[in-house]
């Protein structure tokens, strides 16, 4: 049976590959996480989450290009599926439903400052 | 500068790859290394590296962990795919995996079998929870310059055991000879073989008791039974405090059931266990027997803290000891020694005091022969899987282009043999079950495939790895060797210098067959050169009827009237034993001119004067006792054996004395006869001096039947008139000439065992030359056809491809000859009438097996010459 609901740290992985793009692999979406939140997070820990939603079917990923920072090596670059599309849209009209429920922040939405 | 003098932690990028799967390695390390040299420029070296150990560190997830070593999972792969390739092989040359399969099967099958029956014969007496310290008392004694063994033992001895010598024994348990005896009870009466053994025994030789303990035979008046032997008489009555009659003379009451013996026991003929005390009652004389009359057999458990060799030595002369009156006796020189009970069965043979094996020499010739016959298949099967192995150099060289290394070929090569290995295990494995039946009605055995023996397994599996490994090793091991460019090329002349340990093989293999089958002949040459001896007196038509309780008594004269008039029996006579054996045999004779030192000991065997025309004496000189002439009751018919121990020119009217006459009153006899020697022991050896005379101590009745009668019809009335005139006992009787061939029974199963192997070793180096030529023709298929192009008959080719298979038959002929020559000479030493080894035996076998060679061979060499040469040099 496979899992459809995000997680907080899934979610955003899911969110920083799509704004990576072309350059979303394992250690840029690390480095990426690190900066924009200021926490701090092992690369076999994105991977995890990666591999996680590539299972669930929201990513896909290939290899891509190799450079020389990397030894020669490959490295593997993940997208958004429409399926990860969809559920991260879902996800966010599911919140704003419930902002939209709370009286005291009704009008004033502030998603990203929650966390 | 400093980014490439600073590379990421080796260590740690190792510890990462063994436990990373191996499809993530490129893509992790790539990210790793990006972040190492970030860090390395951001922060420092140090933490760069700190910071690749956490990053290692986090990758222990159970995504990135590989499920199970990846290189055996992929061996795994390769595993399957290396059967599945031999498996297709195996389909696609039907033809040499059956004679490759099947002959190891077969091969497998022998050894099986012979294996589980020398592990049985090994397992003899082990039943007995304390065989370990069992041991039977046997006594030596040195007459004429001859030490003799024997088992029988006087009386007194076993109360001396126990007095005198107590404290090397846990048991001494004195028993009568295993006999058979008539069971009555209520309105049955049932023959049965029984054991008159003291109240210790049946604890010493931990019965297993069903009803009852092992205390059953401390009543004298009581008797212990075998399950089978309680179910027989009182069906699915309880057996308990029934009442039985021994012999119609001794009361029993039933007091223990005992689970029966199995077949490799010393006793598992026995039904019934009664107490010897039983017998001392009922047979008064046995307690006044001194030292000097041996006629019981004495079993000793020893204690835990001796040996068999100390109480061996204690006991020594303890009938020496007692018997210092009598000179003659101390000449003799009694020594008594315990035979430990592992040993009854295998070593039972004795010569001048020496243990010569016994049992044990079958033992090992069926090892020898299992051993061999399994060699022959292992050698076909090795033959075979190499000369096969030679059309498979090319696959190699492709397998090789492609890429596989050359561990992976020995793999494959080994997985393939092991394939073949295990299959033919099966089959042998279905071949024992289904023949398990036949072979132990062969060796009259009750044996089981042992399924639930770890043993059994053990040994098979190792066996199995051996020949798997060994016959492949060759393939395995030189073919993956070539280089692929020259295999491909065809410039790698395969085959060549495997020729040579082929020949080798085929030359051992057949060697051994051609021995085995020189040996069975000669075994059964033997066996009919026994068979044919001249027995000196008549068996056919030969009835005889053990007298075994007193109710014969006094019914010989009506006996013998009744059964005349029947006009179904000739003659009818009594004796002290049957013609086929020796009950009796005594010292104590003395005549004029005898050389004193000379021990002279004769059978002897008393008779009532019809014996001679019953059992058809043949005389040599003299007469036959006559009925109602008074002198013949002081006569002595001797055989011929005896005549010539006498040194008298004409020994008729001559007069021997005897100080011990038993069953008569003279002392002084007279020789009135000699008869030809009537063979009454074993057919392979010599006959004993024998004398007959009139007497009592009469145990058979011995019985001609009229040869006008038919066996069946005579039987018939002979049995009325018992019925009749004795009906408190069985009829039970015996042929002459049935019990005579009972003494050809031992050798007759080793005749027929050994032919089984040795067709089978023929059988099996059969297939294997049959697969070797129709390899090698195959293989000489272009060197045919040219040869036919040019003008070679038919004849021609078929010599050129049978010559080296004649030749190296040949050549094992040589071999095998003198080989099967010399152990076949040994063991005929065992008989003093034995058989001539002449040289046709071996003439024979050699044409023998060369004409199945030539078949064999023929078949293959015939159909490549008979090729139509065109065909075979179009392709390529």
């Amino acid at each position: 049976m496979k899992e459809t609901r995000l997680g907080e740290f899934e979610e955003v992985i899911l969110l920083l590959v799509g704004i990576l793009g072309e350059g979303a692999y394992a250690f840029k979406i690390a480095e990426e996480f690190e900066s924009q939140t200021g926490r701090s997070v092992s690369i076999g820990a994105t991977h995890s989450t990666l591999d996680r939603l590539e299972n669930k079917g929201f990513l896909k990923s290939e290899m891509g290009k190799a450079t020389a920072e990397r030894g020669g090596r490959r490295k593997r670059i993940f997208t958004i599926t429409a399926l990860g599309k969809r559920v991260l849209k879902e996800s966010k009209d599911f919140k704003m439903a419930l902002w939209e429920q709370y009286p005291a922040f009704a009008g004033k939405l502030n998603y990203g400052g929650v966390m | 500068m400093k980014k490439h003098k600073t590379i990421p932690p080796a260590l740690a990028q190792k510890i990462l790859l063994r436990f990373l799967r191996v499809d993530l390695a490129e893509e992790v390390l790539g990210d790793l290394d990006e972040k190492f040299y970030i860090n390395v420029q951001t922060k420092s070296p140090f933490k760069a590296k700190i910071n690749y150990w956490y990053q290692v560190l986090h990758y222990l997830r159970p995504f990135a962990i590989r499920k199970s070593n990846p290189s055996s999972s992929n061996a795994m792969d390769m595993f399957q795919n290396y059967f599945k390739i031999g498996w297709r092989n195996l389909l696609k040359n039907k033809g040499y995996s059956f004679i490759n399969v099947g002959g190891l099967a077969i091969g497998m099958a022998v050894a099986i079998l012979i294996g589980i029956w020398v592990y049985d014969e090994l397992q003899f007496n082990k039943y007995h929870k304390n065989y370990k310290n069992i041991a039977r008392v046997l006594r030596h004694g040195t007459a004429n310059g001859e030490t003799f063994t024997n088992s029988s033992l006087p009386y007194a001895l076993g109360e001396e055991l126990k007095s005198k010598y107590d404290n090397s024994f846990e048991h001494v348990v004195m028993a009568w000879h295993v006999g058979d005896h008539i069971l009555s009870t209520g309105g049955k009466k049932i023959s049965m073989t029984g054991e008159f053994m003291e109240s210790g025994g049946p604890e010493m030789f931990s019965l297993k008791m069903i009803h009852g303990s092992w205390s059953g035979l401390d009543d004298p008046h009581s008797i212990l039974l075998s399950q089978s032997a309680a179910t027989l008489l009182f069906g699915n009555d309880n057996p308990m405090d029934k009442l039985l009659k021994i012999d119609s003379k001794m009361d029993v009451k039933v007091t223990g059931v005992y689970e029966d013996l199995p077949h490799n026991t010393h006793f598992h003929g026995v039904k019934f266990f009664s107490p010897w005390d039983l017998m001392v009652i009922s047979n008064d004389w046995i307690k006044y027997q001194g030292f000097k009359n041996n006629f019981l057999a004495i079993y000793v458990a020893i204690s835990e803290h001796t040996t068999f060799e100390k109480a061996s030595s204690r006991i020594k002369d303890a009938i020496l000891n007692n018997i210092q009156d009598d000179k003659v006796y101390v000449s003799i020189n009694p020594q008594i020694f315990l035979h430990p009970m592992e040993k009854w069965h295998l070593f039972a043979e004795w010569k001048n005091g020496i243990n010569t094996g016994g049992l044990i020499d079958v033992v090992w010739l069926f090892g020898i022969i299992g051993v061999c016959v399994l060699l022959l298949a292992c050698i076909n099967f090795m033959n075979l899987s190499t000369a096969r192995s030679e059309k498979r150099a090319k696959e190699v060289g492709i397998r090789k282009a492609i890429g596989s290394i050359r561990r992976q070929l020995i793999h494959q090569f080994f997985s393939e043999s092991f394939l073949v290995v295990l299959l033919s295990f099966a089959g042998a494995l279905i071949l024992v079950s289904a023949s398990l039946t036949w072979f132990n009605d062969l060796a009259s055995k009750q044996m089981e495939i042992p399924w639930n023996n770890g043993y059994f397994w053990l040994g098979s599996f190792f066996f199995l790895l051996l020949t798997g490994i060994v016959s492949a090793s060759y393939p395995a091991l030189y073919l993956s060797s070539f280089n692929p460019v020259q295999v491909l090329k065809g410039s790698v002349r395969v085959g060549r210098s495997a020729t040579v340990p082929r020949k080798i093989l085929v030359v051992l293999q057949f060697t051994v067959s051609g021995a085995l089958i020189i040996g069975t002949i000669i075994v059964y040459q033997q066996i009919l050169f026994a068979q044919n001896r001249p027995v000196g007196y008549s068996r056919d038509g030969l009835l005889m009827i053990q007298m075994t309780s007193p109710d014969f008594h006094g019914k010989y004269d009506v006996l013998r009237t009744a059964l005349l008039n029947t006009g179904a029996v000739t003659e009818i006579a009594e004796s002290s034993g049957p013609p086929t054996d020796v009950w009796n045999s005594n010292g104590g004779f003395d005549w004029q001119g005898k050389d004193p030192a000379f021990i002279a000991e004769f059978a002897t065997m008393t008779v009532t004067p019809g014996y001679g025309k019953t059992v058809g004496w043949q005389f040599v000189k003299g007469k036959d006792f006559v009925e109602g002439v008074d002198s013949d009751s002081s006569g002595f018919v001797l055989n011929e054996a005896a005549a010539a121990l006498l040194s008298f020119e004409n020994p008729i009217g001559e007069v021997i004395r005897w100080n011990s006459p038993y069953g008569t009153n003279a002392s002084s006899f007279t020789v009135i006869g000699v008869i030809k020697d009537m063979v009454m022991k074993s057919p392979y050896s010599e006959v004993q001096p024998t004398v007959f005379y009139l007497g009592d101590n009469r145990n058979w009745i011995n019985i001609r039947i009229n040869p006008q009668t038919s066996v069946s019809d005579a039987v018939a009335k002979i049995e009325i008139v018992f019925k009749k005139l004795i009906p408190a006992v069985p009829f039970d009787y015996k042929f002459a000439d049935e019990e005579y061939a009972l003494k050809f029974a031992a050798e007759k199963r080793i005749g027929k065992l050994a032919s089984v192997f040795s067709v089978l070793a023929i059988v099996i180096s059969c297939l294997g030359l049959f697969g070797l030529a129709s390899f090698v023709a195959e293989q000489r298929t272009k060197e045919i056809g040219i040869r036919k192009v040019v003008g070679a008959s038919v004849y021609q080719l078929w010599s050129v491809l049978s010559k080296d298979f004649v030749i190296l038959v040949l050549i094992s002929s040589f071999i095998a000859s003198p080989l099967a020559y010399y152990y076949v000479n040994n063991w005929l030493q065992q008989y003093q009438y034995r058989t001539e080894i002449s040289w046709w035996f071996f003439g024979i076998t050699t044409l023998g097996i060369l004409m199945i060679t030539l078949l064999t061979v023929s078949f293959q060499a015939i159909k490549a010459a008979m090729m139509n040469p065109v065909k075979s040099l179009r392709s390529e």
